[in-house]
């Protein structure tokens, strides 16, 4: 049926004003990225051109990394990573080239030990590097979580993805605690939960050195009492984290000073088929690691949130 | 399983008994057939090989435009008188494209024209000794997963019939091939699983790109990709060259958010909340308003792509429309 002249005129009206709303935003966008950069003093956008992706001729990557979006987050990111949690890190030169595992522990019921860590990644690292985090298979489930991991390069964490990642060079963010890491309640603070071995049968298979990587300051951001596991159940959540700061209405996370620790790297030989016994050794040796270093950097540490 | 399907079998010793003539390197004696020949895939294949080979074709629909020199049999896969064109004409290669998938049609219909037609089919290419056969699968048989990896191999289980029964025929052809290539060595079976084809075919996923304002879930944005039908009938030709068997993924020119389709596209799309899409679109359904089952709309929340690897280095396989282009197949004119 062929469609009225006002009709056209309704689309195509409809359209512009969406095109001027969508280079609105983009312009509020550079201005915002123009603001972070002029504020830290630092160049966020050569850093994400000097990552060198792998794009295709619409400008994603394979995994679903578009740098043009990204660019926002990145600046979100930094400002976090410089001005509200003001993270310390610490051994980062010593990262080697080509492909790596970072291993790390997980905490504070919302993944911002992550988001700090690929921060530190691209604003710190020379040359900077696009952190690549395994991410929980839940998370594909949510809305907007899924598209934001997916557009900053996060990669759902299953066993191909991650061996595509590291035949193909990359970083590749582990948190071998899962779910369980980050949901521990604040009385279990800075103990770590036992370690897969899926890593490290990877890191095996594929050659990969492993640095161990120690965060601290995740624990106090979002103090949680408890954790209710029927309830997370019933709602098909990995967790049901009880924080009393959100009864008050303090919303963002308390502004805790992070301390990111990077390890020397560990290269294992060894049979990736092995028994879990013998992988478990190796995964021991990276787990006592961490361990070490977050007592010390404890220990270091005279404030939580200086 | 994916590594024993690689050329492991003996190649069968160049059919002694009909190639007589077989001094010539590829001997091209015996004709091609072609079922659903009639569908815009079928007619394309059929204009593709007609000029090289003899192409034979069954369809029920009728074959507009049909180049002279392909016979084309207006009957039923189930007829008896497909047994027939097997008896009467030496064939070298079976190409099945007759594949319906039509959400509307009974599971009946589905099942005795998806499984009992394809199973016959099956009988007479064993019968018959047919060296080749390929079958047309697609890459919804793996079924899109909030846990799939992000490209799936060949040896990925098929679970698209987990969530969406609409297409548990389609899984069950799949494996029949599958078992077919196990059970007769002597034939070639090849079965391709491309990823949504596009171009001015009716399938799904080219319909939807067609709609004006097309409904996506808010806070989705999954990776995906598209081959170009041309791009597909090439793959066919590759795959009937003889010595190719087993299990091919088809990946077209690349991957991208559905958002950029859109906006390559220049529609406008309409993000609804997914309860409020699950539920407007079974309604629509219902009302026969909207020809897409509410299940599919996974395929627009979950990443469902597979990897090529195997396409590439064994079939020699390269897409030759670019991304943009295969994208603006869905606008070509009619």
């Amino acid at each position: 049926m062929p469609r009225g002249f006002e009709a056209d005129i309704n689309e195509a009206d409809a359209a512009q004003r969406w095109r001027d709303f969508s280079t609105y935003m983009s312009r509020w966008g550079d201005r915002f990225i123009q603001h972070v950069e002029s504020l830290l003093g630092e160049e966020l956008q050569s850093k994400i051109v000097r990552l060198g992706r792998q794009v295709n001729e619409i400008g994603i990557d394979p995994f679903g990394f578009d740098p043009q979006s990204a660019r926002y987050l990145l600046a979100l990111a930094a400002l976090m990573h410089r001005r509200y949690f003001r993270t310390e890190v610490q051994g980062i030169s010593g990262l080697p080239q080509g492909r790596v595992m970072l291993v790390a522990n997980h905490s504070g019921q919302v993944p911002i030990d992550g988001m700090l860590l690929g921060a530190s990644l691209i604003l710190d690292a020379e040359p900077p590097r696009l952190p690549r985090s395994m991410v929980e298979k839940w998370s594909a489930q949510l809305p907007f979580v899924s598209m934001l991991f997916a557009r900053s390069g996060q990669v759902v964490g299953s066993p191909e993805n991650a061996r595509r990642l590291l035949e193909n060079d990359e970083t590749l963010l582990v948190f071998p605690e899962g779910a369980r890491g980050i949901a521990k309640p604040f009385e279990r603070r800075y103990q770590l939960e036992p370690f897969g071995n899926g890593f490290m049968r990877l890191a095996l298979a594929t050659h990969t050195p492993i640095v161990p990587v120690a965060i601290i300051g995740g624990e106090e951001q979002y103090p949680s009492i408890a954790n209710l596991g029927g309830l997370a159940k019933l709602l098909r959540m990995p967790s049901f984290p009880i924080i009393p700061q959100l009864f008050f209405g303090m919303w963002m996370p308390l502004p805790t000073r992070y301390r990111i620790h990077f390890g020397e790297a560990i290269t294992f030989q060894g049979d990736p088929d092995d028994e879990d016994a013998v992988i478990e050794e190796k995964v021991w040796v990276v787990r006592s690691t961490i361990q070490g270093m977050l007592h010390r950097g404890l220990q270091e540490r005279r404030s939580i949130f200086f | 399983m994916n590594d024993a399907f690689d050329s492991s079998f003996p190649s069968r010793p160049a059919r002694a008994r009909r190639t007589s003539l077989s001094a010539r390197p590829q001997p091209r004696e015996g004709a091609i057939l072609v079922t659903g020949i009639c569908g815009r895939l079928g007619q394309l294949l059929a204009r593709s090989l007609h000029r090289d080979d003899q192409v034979v074709g069954i369809d029920r629909r009728d074959f507009w435009s049909k180049p002279k020199d392909v016979v084309h049999h207006r009957i039923d896969l189930r007829r008896k008188k497909t047994q027939d064109i097997f008896r009467s004409t030496p064939l070298r290669a079976v190409v099945h494209l007759g594949v319906l998938h039509d959400p509307r049609a009974s599971d009946r219909e589905h099942h005795s024209w998806n499984i009992v037609a394809f199973q016959k089919l099956l009988d007479f290419v064993a019968q018959y000794e047919i060296p080749k056969l390929i079958v047309l699968s697609s890459a919804n048989v793996y079924g899109p997963q909030p846990d799939n990896p992000q490209f799936l191999s060949e040896d990925a289980p098929l679970l698209g019939a987990q969530s969406f029964r609409g297409i548990r025929d389609l899984v069950e052809l799949d494996m029949l091939a599958q078992s077919f290539f196990w059970r007769h060595p002597h034939t070639e079976t090849v079965i391709l699983r491309p990823c949504h084809i596009l171009g001015r075919v009716r399938n799904a996923a080219s319909n939807y790109l067609r709609l004006e304002r097309p409904i996506t879930l808010l806070g989705f944005d999954p990776m995906v990709q598209f081959i170009h039908e041309r791009d597909v009938i090439a793959a066919i030709r590759l795959a009937l060259e003889p010595g190719h068997r087993g299990i091919f993924n088809l990946r077209g020119p690349g991957e991208l958010p559905l958002s950029k389709v859109f906006r390559v596209l220049g529609r406008r799309q309409l993000p609804l909340p997914r309860w409020m899409a699950g539920v407007a679109l079974e309604r629509l359904w219902r009302y026969h308003l909207m020809s897409f089952p509410a299940p599919e709309l996974d395929h627009i929340r979950y990443v469902c792509m597979v990897d090529d690897r195997r396409a590439r280095e064994v079939l020699g396989f390269k897409p030759s429309y670019g991304l943009e282009a295969t994208l603006r197949a869905v606008d070509s004119d009619l």
